[in-house]
């Protein structure tokens, strides 16, 4: 029997606000406890909320950017529940009117596009953080009240490895826009996921589990991946599947249950007296909606039809909006006829610095004009390519222009013919043997007068156009 | 609509008190009184109603995103039963 | 006359002259709560009375004339408790909007402040930590709630003017009483910043005073927008001493006949019709009017005011202030700290508002009762469309001996029938005095108006007292 798996994920994000949701307190992480906090987010008795303009913005801005339709008419619920680090034991969310619905994105684990459905994107706030001690545990409020957006995926991705792309895919859209710092480690986006698995076939949904404690995407990929195993074997031998919530144990491994005696909970949601709704009107919508800049799905269809890139060497480059930007930069600023050139070193040797060097494409101490400078001296003879890639790495380095590199290097190729021919001259005198190998057809002998030259010219000579000089003087003669 | 010591029990825990039996029993028999005065508004046709869950025709209540002073830790703690340096402090959470 | 004797209009004009001292005025509170609060307790933690702590601008219009406020309204560096053991030494790191206002003004916010049932729970302040008020009318008898401190104070001197807060008749039904002006304003006329929530859709803070001319004053003082408070409406607030005509020739008034039914105390019916009579000699027009869902404003009322206070009051669990059980473990922690902290009456209701907000009771209860609101405030609408105001009885009955219905929560929950209504429309609503039953006990006339119009209450109140003697009776204490 083969099943399918199907999964969904709840992904928070902290959006990137100066300030609280409900409150003026600043957002700052590495502040010290409870130093970020007031009346208003300490859920002291009296206190009102009024929700942030900006996260309101950027809450929209993301929903545009994932194809949702804004609610005209959206309102704010309470989420009852007991928790120390809830202040109000009750958190404000959003129930049965989010603000908005039906958007989606695309996945290329396949390497073909798969819509991935986005069922709500909904505003919360956040809760404060605990520490767990023996016989207590603390609680530092400077996180509550920071506002979150939370992206539920319709239960349509069906492998671990899907899911991973949706959340790299999500990532890079988000980054573009702008509005969050989507860290996992930081606790800027977290991530939830739901899984299940069925009969190949089947209609129905099997049994949910609810996975979390997953702190990167690898994170979530592994627990996934766990979880599909262990299902798998559980419907194999016929055991019982209960609805539960499971943590990821990452040193372990291993997913463990989170069997709580409550059974189902009830937050008792009703829409918050405190808080007036909002009516989302056309024009507010469409203000926003100029103000996303080219999203990364839609930079890449761009970069493949204006420069004629491939689909694999366009994502790579608009995997970053700093790093499209910069090779945007370069590819236009770049004025020979083929722009794969361009692209190709944009893809090959600056890449590999960067991966190397952990850092992004425009992080790399290089600025667009020296880069095309450098290109211009291997295009026009004066350096050879494998030269260049040296050139680049110290130029990274340094910060010191090709120009003086090279120099200082002395690496200029010698590719005037008058000079080479009479090199030429000398070496084809001084190899006949060779040189009547060459005449008689043997393509080898060719290189090794090639290799001659450059001995001779202490590897300065243009191999290019010796080869050619060569040929020609053979010829002739 | 009638309210059994079980319903009453779960919703007890649903807002975290402890009720002592005699309490219970009490609450159960004006709560039962309570809940069916209330019944009363089952009688109503709200077929076409809209719910006034906000009666002021007030909406896009925003703030600008500016901030304010914050209150020292201290005072934050200031009337907390248990601290621990600048965090508050609670018993261990059994899950 | 003693200084705490005169009403707060007579004692500004002595401040603005220089003929008095502020301080006198706060000695002479303080003589007189020596005198008899042992007697009538409405005020609460004397034992912490500071005597001269005045932070008052005596620069303001108000001069540092003292004002009581009543103990669910946050008093920075005061204690704020409620009334209630579970907020045991809770001293607010911050002032209610409505205190800044006042403290603007020049008032002095006075040292003790007025018993209330605890957390408004409660129509005869019997529900207080701290023990009942006692009518200063009759010692026996209860003052009326949940505000009954400020109003029990106020008619026997030991106020000059007071705060109450109104959710179900809270500021109304205690001013009727003890034969006092209490006025509750419209919904979001005056900022709920940093009153102690009950109900968030239905509580509004507002003047308990001696007269009517005090009541517009203070209801002028404490009114207008805040952009802390997201139900605070932005409107102007209009000068009410404006209204005092006297002068209500031509008014159509309205008379609910709904309100005119069995469980009027046949004295109350009487004293109330002959005052109705009054206004028709001042020159109103009367007729009866129709409130046809009057009789589903309590059960509406007691679903939708404690789900939100059961909501509201989740935050009271010992974690961040109050009052903090013994416990080894968190849950057992909230459980005795609720058990033990709150009073009888908060345990009910929140237990009440907790089931009615519960899956599977929602839909019946709480959404219902938001509709069938709907239509009770539409019925206001109606006879506002039509009449400048209505005129009844602020409540059924003149003031109950102390525990004579502390056994039946229900029948003291029917004793707000004619408060209820008003609080569910959102409109404003005044209570003033209008006789005295046989048994010396007073009863107070209600007017209600459309939302906003303040303005009409200030004018038909003051022509009626103008045009009558009872506002001039002390109680002979």
């Amino acid at each position: 029997m083969k099943y399918q798996t199907v999964i969904g994920l709840e992904v928070h994000l902290q959006l990137s606000t100066k300030t609280k949701a409900f409150c003026g307190c600043v957002i700052d992480f590495g502040k010290a406890p409870n130093s970020c906090v007031c009346p208003v987010c300490l859920g002291f008795p009296g206190t009102l909320p009024v929700y942030n303009m900006e996260a309101l913005n950027l809450a929209i801005k993301v929903a545009l950017a994932f194809n949702c339709q804004i609610q005209e008419y959206t309102k704010f619920d309470r989420k009852n529940y007991f928790y120390p680090d809830l202040p109000k034991n009750y958190q404000i969310s959003q129930y049965d009117l989010p603000l908005s619905r039906n958007g989606h994105l695309y996945i290329y684990s396949e390497n073909k596009p798969k819509r991935i459905g986005i069922t709500r994107i909904h505003l919360e706030e956040d809760a404060g953080k605990l520490i767990h001690e023996a016989e207590h545990s603390l609680v530092d409020f400077n996180r509550t009240g920071i506002p979150l957006i939370e992206i539920v995926s319709d239960p349509v991705l069906n492998s671990p490895l899907e899911a991973f792309d949706y959340l790299t895919n999500l990532k890079s859209i988000v980054q573009y826009l702008d509005v969050s710092d989507c860290d996992m480690e930081k606790g800027s986006l977290r991530c939830d996921a739901n899984i299940s698995l069925r009969p190949e076939g089947a209609e129905e949904l099997g049994v949910k589990t609810e996975l979390k404690n997953m702190n990167s995407f690898k994170g979530v990929k592994d627990a996934l991946s766990f979880e599909v195993k262990r299902q798998t074997e559980l419907l194999k031998n016929n055991d019982p599947m209960i609805q539960e919530t499971r943590l990821w144990d990452a040193e372990k491994g291993v997913t463990v249950s989170m069997r709580s005696k409550e059974g189902a909970k009830d937050y008792r949601y009703f829409p918050d007296p405190d808080l007036a709704p909002f009516y989302i009107n056309q024009p507010m919508v469409e203000r926003l909606r100029a103000q996303l800049p080219e999203l990364p799905q839609e930079k890449m269809r761009r970069f493949m039809s204006n420069y004629s890139l491939s689909e694999y060497d366009a994502k790579i480059l608009v995997s970053s909006k700093e790093d499209a930007q910069f090779a945007e930069g370069c590819i236009q600023g770049y004025l020979g006829k083929d722009k794969k050139v361009m692209v190709n070193w944009l893809i090959g040797p600056l890449l590999s610095e960067a991966n190397l060097r952990k850092v992004k494409l425009n992080e790399l101490n290089i600025s667009k004009d020296e880069l095309i400078s450098l290109i211009g001296f291997v295009e026009r003879g004066d350096i050879s390519g494998l030269a260049a890639k040296g050139v680049l790495n110290q130029m990274i380095d340094s910060g010191k222009t090709a120009q003086t590199l090279i120099k200082e290097g002395n690496l200029l190729q010698v590719s005037d013919t008058a000079e080479l021919e009479k090199i030429i001259e000398v070496v084809v005198t001084e190899n006949v043997k060779s040189v009547g190998d060459f005449k008689s057809g043997k393509t080898n002998a060719l290189m090794f007068l090639v290799g001659q030259v450059m001995k001779k010219s202490s590897g300065k000579a243009n191999p290019k156009v010796v080869g050619e000089l060569i040929k020609r003087r053979l010829t002739d003669a | 609509m009638s309210i059994d010591n079980e319903t009453i029990k779960h919703v007890a825990h649903l807002a975290r008190i402890e009720l002592q039996p005699n309490e219970l029993e009490r609450l159960s028999g004006q709560l039962h009184d309570i809940l069916g005065f209330i019944d009363k508004i089952s009688d109503l046709n709200i077929e076409n109603v809209a719910p006034a869950s906000h009666i002021l025709p007030i909406s896009n209540v925003l703030r600008e995103d500016k901030p304010h002073t914050s209150l020292t830790p201290e005072r934050a703690l200031e009337n907390a039963p248990s601290k621990k340096g600048n965090f508050f402090s609670v018993p261990k959470i059994i899950e | 006359m003693e200084l705490n004797q005169l009403t707060a209009h007579e004692l500004l004009a002595k401040l603005k002259s220089g003929l008095v001292n502020f301080n006198a005025i706060r000695d002479s509170l303080y003589t007189r709560i020596q005198n008899i609060d042992s007697k009538v307790n409405a005020y609460v933690r004397s034992g912490g009375a500071k005597k001269s702590d005045s932070k008052a601008d005596p620069q303001g219009m108000l001069n540092g004339l003292p004002i009581t406020i009543k103990d669910n309204i946050c008093t920075e560096g005061l204690n704020t408790e409620c009334c209630s053991k579970i907020l045991q030494g809770f001293c607010p790191p911050y002032d209610a909007t409505v205190i800044s206002k006042l403290k603007k003004c020049g008032a002095e916010i006075f040292s003790l402040k007025a018993n209330m049932d605890e957390f408004a729970f409660g129509s005869s302040t019997e529900n207080s930590y701290f023990g009942p008020t006692h009518n200063p009318w009759n010692l026996e008898c209860v003052p009326g709630g949940s505000s009954g401190g400020s109003a029990a104070a106020v008619s026997c001197d030991e106020a000059i003017w007071a705060l109450g807060s109104d959710t179900g008749g809270s500021i109304r039904q205690p001013a009727s009483f003890c034969a006092v002006v209490g006025l509750k304003p419209t919904y979001g006329r005056v900022s709920r910043f940093g009153l102690i929530a009950f109900a968030s859709s239905l509580d509004q803070i507002g003047p308990i005073t001696k007269d009517v001319q005090d009541a517009a004053i203070l209801t002028q003082i404490i009114s207008g927008y805040d952009p802390n408070d997201s139900t605070s409406v932005n409107k102007d607030v209009p000068d009410y001493t404006k209204s005092l005509t006297n002068d209500i020739k031509g008014l159509k008034i309205g008379i609910p006949k709904e309100y005119f039914i069995e469980g009027l105390d046949p004295e109350v019916k009487s004293i109330t019709e002959e005052a109705i009579n009054k206004l028709k000699t001042l020159g109103a027009s009367v007729s009866q009017v129709s409130l046809p869902h009057t009789e589903y404003a309590v059960p509406v009322y007691y679903i939708i005011a404690t789900a939100e206070a059961s909501s509201n009051l989740a935050r009271f669990d010992g974690v961040q202030y109050g009052y903090r059980a013994k416990s080894d473990n968190l849950v057992q922690m909230y459980k005795q700290t609720r058990a033990e902290g709150f009073g009888d009456e908060a345990k009910r209701r929140i237990i009440l508002g907790t089931f009615a907000l519960s899956h599977g009771y929602y839909d019946a209860y709480y959404l219902r009762a938001l509709k069938v609101r709907t239509l009770i405030k539409q019925d206001f609408e109606q006879v506002f469309s039509d009449f400048d105001c209505i005129v009844a009885p602020t409540s059924p009955t003149a003031a109950f001996k102390i525990g004579e219905r502390t056994s039946d929560p229900l029948k003291m929950y029917l004793s707000d029938i004619y408060t209820i209504s008003v609080n569910l429309a959102g409109i404003p609503a005044i209570s003033i005095p209008c006789g005295f039953t046989k048994n010396t006990l007073p009863v107070g006339l209600q007017i209600a108006a459309g939302a906003f119009n303040e303005e009409m209450l200030f004018r038909v109140a003051h022509t009626f007292e103008q045009n009558t003697q009872w506002h001039k009776l002390k109680p002979r204490l």
